[in-house]
């Protein structure tokens, strides 16, 4: 869990995905759509990633992958991501760490 | 799977003097298939050997009788014109039989020919339900009862839409107030709501099934991306309809359309990549090996993933709505429920017409 955090915090916005995950390409898309480039750590390709699995699996969202983290804060599964969007309310949380949008 | 030969009795096994309560019934049901009758009969000569056997056996009845009844000439004359009459209904019932026969011979033929044609769709991976009573075909195969459920459950779901609807137009027509309107919107808002979980549950008993929209129209399915209508585009047609708006209403809507693009952009960017991959998982290794096994358990991985899309795609449509909701005020709202249903009423009208037009003859 340690892992998840400190790599949630290092970077504006943080996906956790698994290497096969379309659906976690099409997250990764959006936030280029966006202007933002995610920093993505495919926890299958992680040494640790079983326990880092199980950490993510304990948040409670949506979804088990992908996980997004904006300024360190967990915003939740693929779901949330687009609720967020759908509102207006995604960009400006993407403002601080995109070069075209802010 | 049942074979359709269980459901008739085979003609040999049927007595001259079978229960009429069967044959009325299995020519109820015959009746219908009246040009099935026409097809080659397919009884063989054992058949006609039974038949000829019988009629021998009276008429060795008969030739004894008539020993006996030699003396007296009146109650002869009587007796005569009964063994007459009774060979007559005899024959007469013996035809009537061969005809039965026939028809229960040739609607065998049919079943069967209906059942291969319905494996093969199976197998090409089409929904083959709908018109078909498969209860009454007796059908026990591979029967996916979600769907079916699906199936039943959206017919319900098309009718009420549709009172919902009518409802709907009445009630701004007769300019009720913005109460009972909100009652009427939450109503309609609920009731697609109810279709979203009735696919959640569909595409988890068979993705692809929603995913073609299979239960839609054919005009609504020009228009399907990811098992469902594409919500920016619906937007599109219901914004002039909704006028007028406050400036920050148009902005809050266009804001919504162009989220909503974003995000189904990035939705099929990532189908797009689904099928990159399943293409190469099924084409890994040598495409002439004969065997591919564990080709397989990868592509099925892959094929899981599209229940996810599904959902997504649903999830986005869901939103839509919902933000609009939120969007406008409840007139507004109720007209742009009223218009996205007689939207989809068209287009459902349209399909009918289009598959009823007249042909040009062959």
């Amino acid at each position: 869990m340690e892992k998840v955090t400190r790599l949630a915090s290092e970077r504006g916005v943080v996906i956790f995905t698994k290497s096969s995950c379309c659906l976690c390409y099409a997250v990764k898309i959006l936030f280029q759509e966006l202007g933002v480039n995610p920093t993505v750590h495919e926890i299958d390709k992680d040494t640790e990633g079983r326990e880092m699995e199980k950490a993510i699996a304990r948040l409670g969202c949506s979804a088990p992958i992908p996980v997004v983290y904006i300024g360190g804060k967990l915003v939740g599964s693929t779901n949330e991501v687009m609720s967020l969007h759908l509102s207006g309310s995604l960009i400006p949380l993407l403002k601080p760490y995109s070069a075209t949008l802010s | 799977m049942n074979s359709p030969s269980t459901q008739f009795v085979s003609s040999r096994r049927m007595g001259v003097y079978d229960p009429i309560q069967q044959i009325n019934m299995w020519g109820e049901s015959l009746k219908s298939n009246v040009n099935l009758a026409a097809s080659i009969p397919l009884i063989d000569e054992a058949e006609i050997k039974f038949d000829s056997q019988s009629e021998d056996a009276s008429h060795g009845m008969l030739g004894t009788n008539n020993k006996y009844d030699q003396e007296a000439s009146k109650p002869i004359d009587k007796i005569q014109r009964r063994l007459a009459q009774n060979r007559e209904a005899a024959r007469k019932s013996r035809l009537r039989k061969k005809a039965y026969v026939q028809q229960l011979e040739s609607s065998r033929l049919k079943l069967m020919q209906l059942e291969q044609e319905l494996e093969r769709a199976r197998q090409q991976g089409m929904y083959v339900g709908g018109g078909l009573d498969t209860n009454h075909l007796g059908f026990a195969g591979p029967i996916n009862s979600g769907i079916t459920t699906f199936e039943m459950e959206y017919g319900h779901w098309v009718e009420k839409q549709n009172s919902q609807i009518l409802e709907l137009r009445n009630a701004l027509n007769s300019h009720i107030g913005d109460l009972e309107l909100r009652i009427l919107v939450d109503d309609m808002m609920n009731h697609y709501s109810e279709i979203f979980r009735m696919k959640s549950a569909a595409a988890k008993a068979d993705v692809f099934y929603v995913m073609s929209g299979m239960w839609k129209t054919t005009a609504e399915r020009f228009f399907l991306w990811i098992g469902g209508f594409r919500p920016s585009e619906l937007l599109k047609v219901l914004l002039p309809l909704i006028e007028p708006l406050t400036e920050q209403q148009r902005l809050d809507v266009c804001n919504l359309g162009q989220s909503c693009q974003q995000a189904e952009d990035a939705l099929s960017q990532g189908m797009e990549k689904l099928q990159q991959t399943l293409a190469d998982s099924i084409a890994a290794g040598q495409l002439m090996e004969g065997s591919y096994i564990p080709q397989m358990a990868t592509a099925i991985e892959k094929l899981e993933a599209l229940v996810s899309f599904v959902n997504q795609a649903d999830h986005l449509r869901k939103e839509t709505l919902q933000q609009m909701s939120r969007i406008l005020t409840i007139r507004q709202a109720a007209r742009c429920l009223l218009a996205l249903g007689e939207y989809f009423q068209r287009l459902r009208a349209l399909s009918s017409l289009w598959s009823n037009r007249p042909r040009e003859p062959a």
